[in-house]
């Protein structure tokens, strides 16, 4: 999109170097241009909000802080929406006649059906485990001895970019015969153990379940903060009040933890639910989505970009959109009831 | 119950009834043992012992010597405190923020370790025991009600958790909500409800499970002022009603002495006495209890020993020397604004008139010592001079900036040590 918008800049205005900036220097000067730029351009929208004044000036105030972004949006997010919808109806390159094809190949063609199985076995079991563990452990390391530390050994993860992970875990699934010196952490094991090495990531269906665990392990450090932070803002006498009324461990989970931390639960399982939707990372760095591992975003991608099948590409993306949709009304409706 | 009797009359009355002792007494207090006789003490409302409405189990709680130390502390925040109320009784732990009232009260809850020492509920050793094998109730100062519960099912969960059947459950909220005019309420959630009846779901939380021991932790103390003095009656007489031990906490003075039938008042995790209100009132133990209790503020004034007694400004009065034997050249003498005998004959200490409050029959005047050398002890904001305060008759008052001459009602008057503070006699 940057190339459009600077695209759509009349030639000359931006010098030519800057456009083309190879050396170290130019790179540096090319950096610098662009946070004059932006400070420039705020400068500007500031400047410009501070000529309206009075009761009707504030409208006009309103209108230039929102209008740059409504812009933004626009070009950036609405009109590239519009586009691809538009595209998804026009037959596998895009370009063809409206129809409905790409849609009845999503839901009958084998291949692409065990793509939305993939998805579904990924939106189902990454929240829920994800919720699950960083519950267990919210509720384990609270008030706990360390607790500083054993939090940020589970919430180290969630600093590591998927791409890193899914390398990491490629080194952890890394197969060599049984006979061979072991480089994969698992297959490690299993050889000490006594037993044959596995070729996690090729063989179906247990490769999905070995991505998914990547995925687990990045998100279940995301839901223990936000749980363990909601844990703790439940007023201490209710816990006291509760311990007086007869209610210990198991109940006060079930009858006063649970209930408490209610509306955090609905935000960590659905913000790990959309996130889980979209994932691509993962699959693309670890299996390329080969294997029968693939995944709604992954497939929109290499059927967009690999197949030549924008349209059909286009159509995936969409599904996606209509997928996280729900989901992200229903997070803001619980938000809104908590405020 | 029949063998009641009165001892004397009107405010203050003091019943003692003939039942067994406990095996110890409260150890600071000033009340008297008759005949091994246990004696039960009215409020200063001058109402009648409490009565019973089936409970039969005898729920006394006694304080033995309990101790809390918080890790980290050199000095415990509770000290080897010595309390026994008596089956029924409306007892007040009061003081002054940081003295331990609350950390005794969460220690007979059972939500505070006890270091050393024993807690008793009736005869149970409760020391060790955990908050829910004690059989008491709590009301929280937040009121601390679950807010994903109706008003229904938070009074009733103590009785869900029991395994009580749903129906029983049911009975029992419902005539705890027609006690505390919460009928209407019950399907709503605590966040649909005014403080007022946050407090009363609280209250009723506690009714339902019908414990052996109510402990209140300043209840009323999130109420606006108008509020608070209609529920502190209502708690009295609903408790005099059910007739369950309770236990108080509040840092407001007025309210200890409206409420308890004894009042205990601690300070620094120290008693300093456990009396009735108007034993506290009329024969503070030490300068702390004189200061705290009563509102005006007693006042306290150091004045030097005579042969005789002591020199109050130009007025001498008689103190029986014996008292005075141990201290040294200075006593305290405090007494109360309505003891206070004002004069403008040059007789009694020199003061000058700061402020007068009108009250219509009465009113209350501010004055500071014309002498700057003298300055009046109390309890409380050191920083601030203490102002004297004289009650007087509403129609004779004397006019701000006058010279006036005070001296203590000799029949009302309170002589301290003035190293311990300390009561003389």
């Amino acid at each position: 999109m940057t190339a459009n918008v600077l695209g759509a800049v009349p030639a000359g205005i931006i010098p030519e170097p800057l456009l083309r900036a190879e050396s170290v220097a130019g790179k540096f000067f090319l950096m610098f241009f662009a946070i004059a730029f932006f400070a420039a351009v705020f400068g500007l929208v500031l400047f410009l909000a501070s000529l309206f004044r009075g009761r009707t000036g504030e409208k006009w105030q309103g209108v230039v802080f929102v209008g740059p972004t409504l812009l933004l949006v626009g070009i950036g997010l609405v009109y590239p929406a519009i586009l691809t919808i538009n595209q998804s109806f026009k037959g596998r390159s895009g370009e063809d006649a409206y129809t409905l094809s790409n849609y009845t190949a999503m839901f009958t063609q084998p291949e692409l059906l065990l793509v939305l199985r993939n998805t579904a076995l990924w939106v189902i079991l990454v929240p829920l485990l994800a919720t699950s563990i960083g519950l267990l452990y919210a509720i384990l390391v609270d008030r706990a001895r360390g607790e500083a530390f054993a939090k940020a050994l589970i919430f180290l993860p969630m600093a590591i970019s998927m791409v890193g992970a899914g390398i990491i875990w490629k080194f952890v699934y890394q197969y060599k015969q049984t006979s061979r010196p072991q480089i994969g952490l698992l297959n490690a094991i299993l050889k000490a153990l006594g037993f044959e090495t596995q070729q996690f990531l090729i063989n179906a269906p247990l490769n999905t379940f070995m991505l998914i665990i990547v995925m687990v392990w990045i998100q279940a450090g995301f839901a223990m903060t936000v749980l363990s932070a909601a844990i703790k803002a439940i007023p201490d006498d209710i816990i006291e009040a509760a311990k007086l009324d007869g209610v210990q461990t198991f109940k006060m989970f079930r009858f006063i933890t649970l209930p408490s931390i209610r509306a955090a639960l609905v935000v960590v399982v659905t913000t790990i639910g959309i996130g889980t939707l979209k994932v691509f990372d993962i699959v693309r760095t670890m299996t390329g989505g080969q294997f029968d591992t693939s995944v709604v975003a992954n497939e929109f991608y290499v059927q967009s970009f690999r197949a030549n099948a924008p349209g059909l590409g286009a159509a995936l993306a969409v599904l996606l959109f209509v997928l996280v949709v729900p989901i992200v009304v229903y997070n803001i409706v619980q938000m809104r009831k908590e405020a | 119950m029949a063998q009641r009797t009165l001892t004397t009359g009107g405010k203050g009355a003091v019943a003692r009834v003939p039942i067994d002792p406990p095996a110890r007494h409260t150890g600071d207090t000033a009340d008297t043992d008759v005949g091994g006789s246990f004696t039960l003490y009215n409020g200063s409302s001058g109402t009648f012992l409490p009565v019973k409405e089936g409970n039969d189990v005898m729920a006394t709680v006694k304080f033995d010597q309990a101790s809390r130390i918080y890790p980290g502390n050199d000095t415990p925040s509770v000290d080897r405190l010595d309390i026994d109320v008596a089956d029924g009784e409306f007892l007040v732990l009061v003081g002054p923020s940081g003295c331990g009232k609350s950390t005794s009260l969460r220690m007979l809850a059972g939500l505070e370790e006890v270091n050393d020492g024993k807690i008793w509920i009736g005869d149970r050793d409760v020391t060790d025991l955990s908050p829910k094998d004690r059989d008491v109730a709590m009301v929280f100062q937040n009121y601390a009600l679950y807010p994903h519960m109706t008003v229904a099912d938070n009074m009733g969960f103590a009785l869900k958790i029991a395994g009580v059947d749903k129906g029983e459950i049911r009975k029992r909220v419902q005539e705890a909500a027609g006690i505390l005019d919460l009928t209407d309420y019950l399907e709503r959630k605590p966040k649909a409800l005014s403080g007022g009846q946050r407090q009363r779901v609280a209250m009723g939380r506690a009714i339902v499970r019908s414990p052996q021991v109510f402990l209140m932790d300043e209840p009323l103390s999130n109420l606006d002022a108008k509020l608070r003095v209609q529920t502190r009656t209502q708690i009295a007489s609903l408790q005099r009603r059910l007739g369950v031990t309770t236990v108080y906490v509040t840092h407001d003075q007025i309210e200890a002495m409206t409420m308890g039938d004894r009042i205990a008042l601690l300070k620094d995790g120290i008693l300093q006495q456990c009396a009735t209100p108007r034993e506290m009132y009329d024969r503070p133990n030490n300068v702390f209890v004189a200061g705290f209790i009563g509102s005006p503020a007693m006042n306290l004034v150091s004045v030097p020993v005579t042969e005789d007694g002591v020199q109050f400004g130009s007025h001498r009065l008689h103190v029986d020397r014996s008292l005075l034997g141990s201290s040294g050249n200075e006593v305290i003498v405090g007494m109360r604004p309505e003891d206070v005998e004002v004069t403008t004959n040059e007789d009694g200490l020199e003061l000058i008139v700061d402020v007068v409050e009108e009250l219509g029959a009465d009113a209350y005047v501010y004055a500071t010592p014309a002498n700057p050398d003298i300055r009046l002890e109390g309890v409380g904001d050191d920083a601030l001079a203490k102002p004297f305060i004289a009650r007087v008759d509403g129609r004779r008052v004397p006019d701000k900036g006058s010279k006036i001459f005070v001296y203590p009602n000799p029949d009302h008057m309170h002589v301290f040590d003035k190293e311990s503070g300390a009561r003389l006699g």
